[in-house]
């Protein structure tokens, strides 16, 4: 399986992991160390940001393992960009995952806000990592002010509805130069495997581990799916076809007339 | 006001919504619990006589999909009480105009004293409380409490007196997260008897009040209707009625439900309709099953043994070593308690008990950066 270049940085996982909704700070460490992942989001305003020692930080002190500040929880570009500030410095991360949703009901994304945000970001030296609509256009007005990924969603976020955004997944991933990371919606290690082989670059998971009875075993789950996803992908599927075994060819009456 | 409550509310006379609710059959019940879209109809069911034989599948239903929306996870709060002046006379309420009790206004330098020993147990998230009286406790002077307070806590909440719309947006700008308003009850025409004079006699000033905050554009407002005034399931209809309209016309605010029940007391005002910790437990999950997002509280006034059986069912949010009365985290006051406390536990052992129960316990869930830089 080839590895995964986000702005220069090497991943050989191509599974990123949330670390929000476990039942305590130690099952999603032993989550984090099942799945492999080397990139995990967390949300910034669980974090205090002026404790050195906070817990979940400390927790995600595991080797290869890169921690991307997320922004959930602000409503505008202006306040997206002030959080960005304090956890750059705080963190000590210029990677950051960009989530502007003033809708606390689906939490979908605010593609206007994102894209003036994104672009004030990229100016201040950020690697910015978009949470957005799958919209192809808007994914690819975000890699021209120069995101290092975008992060299209497959369904709303925490619902487990798997990817029913299909056609547009496949126009952003045909028409994009930077990684395609699908984000929001996967419920199941199949739908993970889904995305990966129609040629999605990496999958970001969170409810779906951690809201199972089991998340250290799903993690491990996700784990092998992404790896037979991507590696499908790379072997190319075989053409989907349905052979026509008609017992009398419809060109038979060909060879009739010319008897 | 663009929108007003009082205009939507005017469509449900209350005896027909009575009567509907008390019609409602064991069909409809499992019709709402297979709908994968309640709607007002499907709560009415729920919270009808005729679920209590599906309690059972309620409380599956309910921590199902609170584990999926919020994970296995219950937040903390804790409230601080700032001053017991008060020009209401709410019958049940200990901080009645009319009852010759010490009045307290703490100042800013004990309300520090009081954060610091907040802080101390471990709290991120504070809800400041009030009697409702302008002329001690103004929203000029919560505004100087939120400056002060701002950095010192992730999240601030506040409980007081409904102001104007300006005077949220004032302070917001000063850190005010959410705000938690109870109408108490929705019934207009018993309203006053339970409140006979000050400002909180008008209802529909009380009642437009999430409106205004909505307007403010405050981050979450906290409803609920006092349990013991009226029918509580008449009354808790008409809360779910306002949550799902205030949902739709201020889609950037979220909403948490609290309900605060009334228990036979001596000595104090007698609930007019019982609820019982099955009843509440119902209504719970009927909320649950009916919103998937909303926030739900459950705080001190209910027992440990109930709480704790609670976390599992669909609460997201508990309050935990609170004092009802102003100064009583810093000082050795002794003066009255707005309410009694019935679980009396200490923070960190509210804390264990959640871990033990296999669910984390979330002290921070935002910071004063997240909003208006």
């Amino acid at each position: 399986m080839e590895n995964l270049i986000i702005a220069n940085k090497e991943f050989r996982s191509r599974l990123f992991l949330g670390t929000g909704k476990f039942s305590s700070d130690k099952e999603m460490q032993k989550a984090v160390i099942a799945s492999e992942s080397e990139l995990v989001t967390v949300a910034l305003k669980r974090v205090n940001l002026n404790d050195k020692d906070d817990n979940m930080i400390c927790h995600l002190n595991i080797p290869k393992v890169n921690i991307l500040p997320n922004t959930s929880g602000v409503r505008t570009a202006k306040e997206a960009v002030f959080a960005a500030e304090l956890a750059r410095e705080a963190l000590n991360t210029n990677w950051l995952k960009l989530e502007i949703h003033p809708d606390p009901k689906y939490l979908l994304p605010d593609g206007e806000e994102t894209l003036n945000a994104a672009k004030e970001l990229v100016k201040l030296g950020f690697h910015v990592m978009p949470y957005v609509q799958a919209d192809p256009v808007l994914c690819k007005k975000l890699e021209d002010v120069g995101t290092v990924a975008v992060m299209p969603l497959g369904s709303p976020i925490g619902s487990n509805n798997g990817i029913r955004t299909l056609d547009f997944l496949k126009i952003i991933i045909e028409q994009s130069n930077v990684p395609v990371v699908v984000d929001a919606g996967i419920g199941a290690p199949s739908h993970a495997a889904f995305a990966m082989e129609c040629g999605a670059d990496a999958v970001l998971v969170n409810t779906a581990i951690a809201s199972s009875p089991n998340p250290i075993g799903m993690a491990n789950a996700f784990r092998l799916a992404v790896n037979a996803g991507r590696t499908a992908f790379e072997a190319r599927l075989a053409q989907k076809s349905i052979v026509a075994d008609a017992s009398s060819p419809f060109t038979k009456f060909l060879e009739e007339l010319e008897k | 006001m663009k929108n007003s409550f009082y205009n939507e509310i005017q469509k449900y006379p209350w005896e027909s919504v009575t009567h509907s609710i008390y019609s409602k059959t064991a069909k409809d019940v499992e019709y709402a619990l297979n709908n994968p879209n309640p709607g007002l109809e499907d709560f009415k069911a729920l919270i009808s006589p005729a679920a209590i034989p599906y309690l059972e599948q309620m409380m599956i239903q309910s921590q199902q999909i609170t584990q999926k929306r919020f994970g296995k996870t219950i937040q903390m709060y804790i409230p601080m009480y700032i001053s017991n002046y008060c020009n209401n006379t709410c019958v049940y309420c200990g901080f009645n105009h009319k009852n010759h009790i010490e009045r307290t206004l703490l100042s800013l330098d004990e309300i520090l004293k009081e954060a610091q020993e907040i802080k101390r147990e471990g709290f991120e998230h504070i809800l400041l409380v009030t009697g409702e009286d302008n002329k001690h406790c103004n929203s000029d002077y919560i505004n100087n409490i939120m400056k002060a307070l701002q950095k010192i806590f992730a999240l601030i909440s506040i409980e007081i007196q409904p102001l104007e719309t300006n005077e949220y947006k004032k302070l917001i700008t000063s850190g005010l997260n959410t705000v938690y308003i109870y109408q108490e009850t929705y019934h207009e025409g018993n309203y006053e008897t339970y409140h006979p004079s000050g400002k909180k006699k008008n209802y529909r000033y009380r009642l437009e009040t999430p409106d205004r905050l909505g307007e403010a554009g405050v981050h979450k407002i906290g409803l609920g209707c006092l349990l013991g005034l009226e029918d509580w399931r008449t009354d808790s209809f008409f809360t779910a009625l306002h949550l799902n309209y205030l949902e739709k016309h201020y889609w950037q605010t979220k909403y948490s439900i609290s309900f605060p029940r009334l228990r036979p007391h001596a000595g104090a005002f007698q609930p007019n309709y019982n609820t019982t910790q099955k009843e509440l437990l119902q209504l719970i999950c009927a909320y649950r099953i009916f919103n998937e997002q909303v926030e739900i509280s459950l705080s001190t006034r209910e027992d440990p043994s109930y709480r704790d059986n609670m976390l599992k069912l669909g609460v997201t949010s508990f309050s935990a070593g609170s004092k009802t009365n102003p100064g009583a985290y810093s000082q050795e006051k002794d003066s009255l308690e707005q309410f009694s406390v019935n679980d009396n536990r200490n923070p960190q052992e509210i804390a264990e008990v959640i871990k033990t129960n296999g669910y984390e316990v979330v002290w921070k869930d935002w910071d004063y950066y997240m909003q208006n830089n």
